[in-house]
């Protein structure tokens, strides 16, 4: 097949960027980094700089690619990260737009690439249990309810990509805070430090300069892991409960 | 050998124990002052620098990865072996020993493997502490499944996404010492070169991949939690980025690589589906749990297939040849990954493969589906269900064990596995060899360690499935924190080490040299097509199965391509910039050099053991012939500067007093 490719191109954070017009041809079989790959060998035998992509794992699991393509982060598919979109989803003659995900919060660095060190940052603040190694008790010696687990799972699946915050209006990180923060809140083990994790983190995301949630859901729509928005409601109630919380004092 | 395993004396249940209760320690007001260097955020990684972290030593841990929850320790899906005996069916510390030193095919240290079977249940305990969300009975208590090469359940998982859990979990606690200041993390860092003052591994060169800028890291020890080196292969089940290069560049600097020869394909992986594929996808061992591999017994049904007359469900049950559960009927579909891999090899040979390219098997779900619909429809008290409603009933359950890889499986094949067979084929996945460490993981460098994937220790010739992670975990949380005191403990009065000494200003000039040849040869091809002409080099001769005749002419063949490269490789771009392909040439010029050693390697091994296969080695009916007289030694390759000669062979001989040395049989 042969596709014309919009693609982002910005030399680094400080100069503008614009889109420029590929010629590619590509086959079915391919995915779409595989296409982008044939694109940048095309390019490179004319000498010409390839495109910066960020992409490493290509099974949909490290969250490393970062790409929005014709207006949707990781592509049209629904549960699908870019490295998991096959060309048989597109067609001959198509026009695809390719550009980075787009925030204040991750600026541009080269091309589709960007800085999404901030995620890093609201994991520090607090989506961590303080356990050190070696504290442990026997990994039985706590029962946890099979569908409580399972949730805890759900939520912890999420790897981190930035989709969320690219499909949303207001560029907010609240589908990613809250899908830690719901994930360590679930297990008893993370229940004893869920008051001070939620308000560090949602400060921290807030310093970051993400954007305020207003419940557009589009981040539950475009995550390639299906995280829910049920995560959010679970973060506002225990902000809520943790802000109006005194602290424990011993009589 | 002039380089010792250093494994403590004593009873082998006791050396540890013992070991540790013996060592020299550091105070922790010695601890502040001494600075280590990890490089490596995956689950040795990771582990290793959050655990000195909260021990109170300053450490400074590399990544290349936007953030260090993007290590390859991410991808992996199957699970983490531990000797809990949570199942009740026999499990211990000896048997998990003794099924990793059987499964490594004889060729690993007995003390080394014994500690990490000791150590995997605290393992377990630490990730639950941690928060990672492992599969729960419905009584709340953690589920367990079976791997390949053992007769136990002892396999704890999370869906079919461990590894993430696991190295969320070693993230987690990373990033809180990183709060607590104890950790500086380097995001987008890439070591190029090791520096090694008056003896020992002081520090690293390390290239900010943004701006293209050399820094200079100095620490009172380096640790090396690198990975694997599986992408000398090209198409392998790595990320991308996965690489050799610092275990390589500490190779260049005098460290000496052990069985680079010792490579894992893995035996259910999505088959090729073209020449522009850049990378291959497994599908989990576990599948094995409850999928059934087979081909076609008549040749008439393989040409059906392949013609797209027929699909497999279309072939009677008695057409068919499960031929793992005909060959191996005492562990059947679970046999070690080595055998499962040959065996499917074998059958393609013989014609039999069910894809177009001949090159595949089926790996059939419908008597799991049947098998856990029956009893699903008992549970819910239907005691006669219609065959639909029990392959219905099956499927779902089916799914919550293996969903995300079913998933993942239709999104690159575009078939539904539910419905039709999966098709497999084996693929790189794993390496054995790597650096050659000693019972404290630290290589023939004094101050260098080296963690996980990235040494030799413990699976020798081939990996049982859920022991990397195990490894990884074991070497990072539990072993290194202990061992590093080993040399630490005699720097105590070594002051700061001076990043601007004449040994980093050297070893700085010298990376900045090579990014400069690099980028000069200004020739025509570029760094993609080397590294597709290396794997397939590799693939061909260095791969499932071997021959003299075969090394010798690929060994040419990469020497070829080496100075080929260096005559004709195009690298678009600057240094001071970011630019990803100076970085993947830096990487594939040292997997030129390592392929070479690899071939050496796999030439001096006369012998076929677990993942290397040596055609001329083989018993009649073509299981591996082991040669344990002559080969039962570690092979320790000393090459600084291939340039100039052939690699040094150094052979540490191993020593079983524990296990007596059997053929191994899964019959």
């Amino acid at each position: 097949m042969k596709l014309k490719l919009k693609i982002w191109r910005q030399k680094n954070q400080a100069s503008k960027g614009t889109f420029e017009t590929y010629d590619v041809v590509a086959n079915e079989h391919m995915s779409f980094l595989e296409m982008l790959d044939v694109l940048n060998e095309d390019l490179i035998s004319q000498k010409k700089e390839p495109v910066v992509f960020e992409h490493d794992c290509r099974e949909g699991i490290c969250g490393t690619c970062s790409m929005v393509i014709n207006g949707h982060p990781h592509g049209p598919n629904g549960g699908t990260t870019a490295c998991q979109l096959h060309m048989r989803f597109f067609k001959d003659g198509d026009i695809i737009t390719v550009e980075p995900f787009r925030a204040s919060a991750f600026p541009v660095y080269k091309d589709l690439a960007v800085d999404r060190s901030a995620f890093d940052r609201i994991i520090q603040a607090g989506g961590y249990i303080s356990v050190n190694t070696g504290q442990a008790v026997d990994a039985n010696s706590v029962p946890v309810e099979q569908n409580v687990a399972e949730a805890a799972f759900d939520a912890a699946a999420c790897i981190g990509c930035g989709a969320c915050v690219a499909a949303c209006p207001n560029s907010s990180a609240m589908l990613f805070t809250s899908a830690k923060v719901a994930h360590l809140s679930l297990l008893p083990q993370g229940q004893v430090e869920e008051n001070q994790r939620v308000l560090n983190m949602v400060n921290q995301m807030d310093a970051e300069g993400f954007g305020r949630c207003s419940n557009v859901t589009a981040c539950e729509a475009e995550c390639p892991k299906e995280i829910s928005v049920a995560n959010i409601a679970m973060l506002n109630r225990k902000y809520f409960k943790a802000s109006l919380a005194s602290e424990k004092k011993v009589q | 050998m002039k380089y010792d395993g250093k494994v403590p004396s004593g009873p082998l249940a006791e050396k540890w124990k013992n070991y540790r209760g013996t060592m020299p320690l550091v105070a922790p007001n010695n601890k502040r002052r001494l600075d280590i260097i990890v490089v490596g955020t995956g689950l040795a990684g990771a582990s290793a620098a959050s655990t000195l972290g909260e021990l109170g030593y300053n450490v400074k841990c590399f990544t290349f990865h936007d953030s260090p929850r993007r290590a390859h320790s991410i991808a992996a899906q199957g699970g983490i072996n531990a000797a809990k005996n949570y199942q009740n069916d026999g499990d211990s510390v000896y048997r998990l020993f003794y099924d990793t030193i059987k499964g490594g095919d004889y060729r690993s240290r007995e003390a080394n493997v014994y500690r990490l079977a000791e150590v995997s249940t605290s393992i377990i305990d630490q990730a639950v502490a941690q928060g990672v969300p492992f599969a729960r009975e419905y009584g709340g208590l953690l589920a367990n499944r079976s791997f390949g090469g053992v007769q136990v359940s002892r396999t704890f998982y999370a869906r079919g996404q461990t590894g993430q859990q696991l190295l969320l979990g070693a993230y987690a606690s990373l990033s809180r010492q990183i709060t607590l200041g104890s950790v500086q993390m380097h995001n987008r860092h890439e070591m190029m070169d090791l520096v090694i003052e008056d003896g020992k591994a002081r520090g690293i060169i390390a290239r900010n991949l943004l701006t293209g800028e050399l820094e200079r890291h100095a620490a009172h020890c380096v640790i090396l939690a690198t990975g694997g080196y599986g992408n000398v292969f090209y198409l392998s089940t790595n990320a991308m980025m996965s690489n050799t290069s610092a275990a390589w560049r500490a190779v260049r600097r005098g460290a000496l690589m052990a069985n680079p020869c010792f490579t894992q394909i893995h035996p259910t992986c999505i088959p090729v589906s073209g020449d522009y594929q850049s990378k291959l996808t497994l599908m989990s061992e576990s599948l094995r749990n409850d999928g059934r591999v087979w081909v076609p017994k008549k040749m008439e049904d393989v040409e059906a297939l392949r013609a797209g007359k027929i699909k497999g469900v279309d072939i009677a049950e008695e057409d068919r040849d499960y031929y793992l559960e005909r060959r191996y009927p005492a562990f059947g579909n679970l046999v070690p990954r080595d055998v499962a891999s040959r065996a499917a090899k074998q059958v393609c040979d013989e014609g039999r493969g069910v894809n177009v390219a001949g090159l595949a098997v089926f790996l059939d779900f419908e008597d799991a589906f049947e098998r856990y619909g029956k009893s699903e429809a008992n549970a819910h008290g239907d005691h006669n269900p219609s065959r639909e409603k029990v392959l219905e009933l099956g499927r779902k359950v089916v799914e919550k064990k293996y969903g995300n890889l079913f998933e993942m499986y239709e999104k690159i094949t575009g078939q539904n596995p539910y419905f039709t067979p999966m098709m497999i084929y084996p693929a790189v996945h794993y390496t054995m060899g790597g650096l050659w460490v000693d019972y404290n993981l630290e290589t023939n460098i004094p101050g260098l360690f080296s963690l996980g994937e990235s040494n030799f220790s413990d699976h020798g010739a081939n990996r049982l499935g859920a022991s990397a992670l195990m490894q990884g975990l074991a070497d990072g949380y539990f072993v290194i924190p202990y061992t590093v005191g080993t040399f630490l403990s005699k720097e105590i009065r070594t002051p700061k080490i001076d990043p601007n000494g004449a040994a980093f200003k050297a070893t700085e000039k010298a990376v900045a040299d090579r990014i400069g040849q690099l980028l000069g040869v200004n020739g025509t091809q570029s760094v993609e097509s080397f590294h597709r002409r290396l794997g397939k080099i590799m693939w061909d001769y260095c791969g499932m199965s071997r021959s003299a005749e075969g090394l010798n002419k690929a060994r040419k063949m990469v020497q070829d391509l080496r100075a080929e490269f260096y005559k004709d490789v195009f690298i678009p771009g600057s240094a001071d910039e970011y630019n990803p392909e100076l970085e993947k040439a830096h990487r594939v010029a040292d997997f030129i050099e390592l392929g070479e050693l690899m071939i050496v390697d796999a030439l001096d091994r006369n012998e076929s053991c677990g993942g290397h296969f040596r055609e001329e080695y083989q018993t009649e009916d073509g299981e591996a012939l082991r040669r344990d007289d002559e080969y039962t030694y570690v092979s320790a390759w000393e090459w600084p500067n291939p340039d100039a000669g052939d690699p040094t062979l150094h052979k540490e001989e191993l020593v079983f007093e524990n296990v007596e040395l059997k053929t191994r049989s899964y019959k």
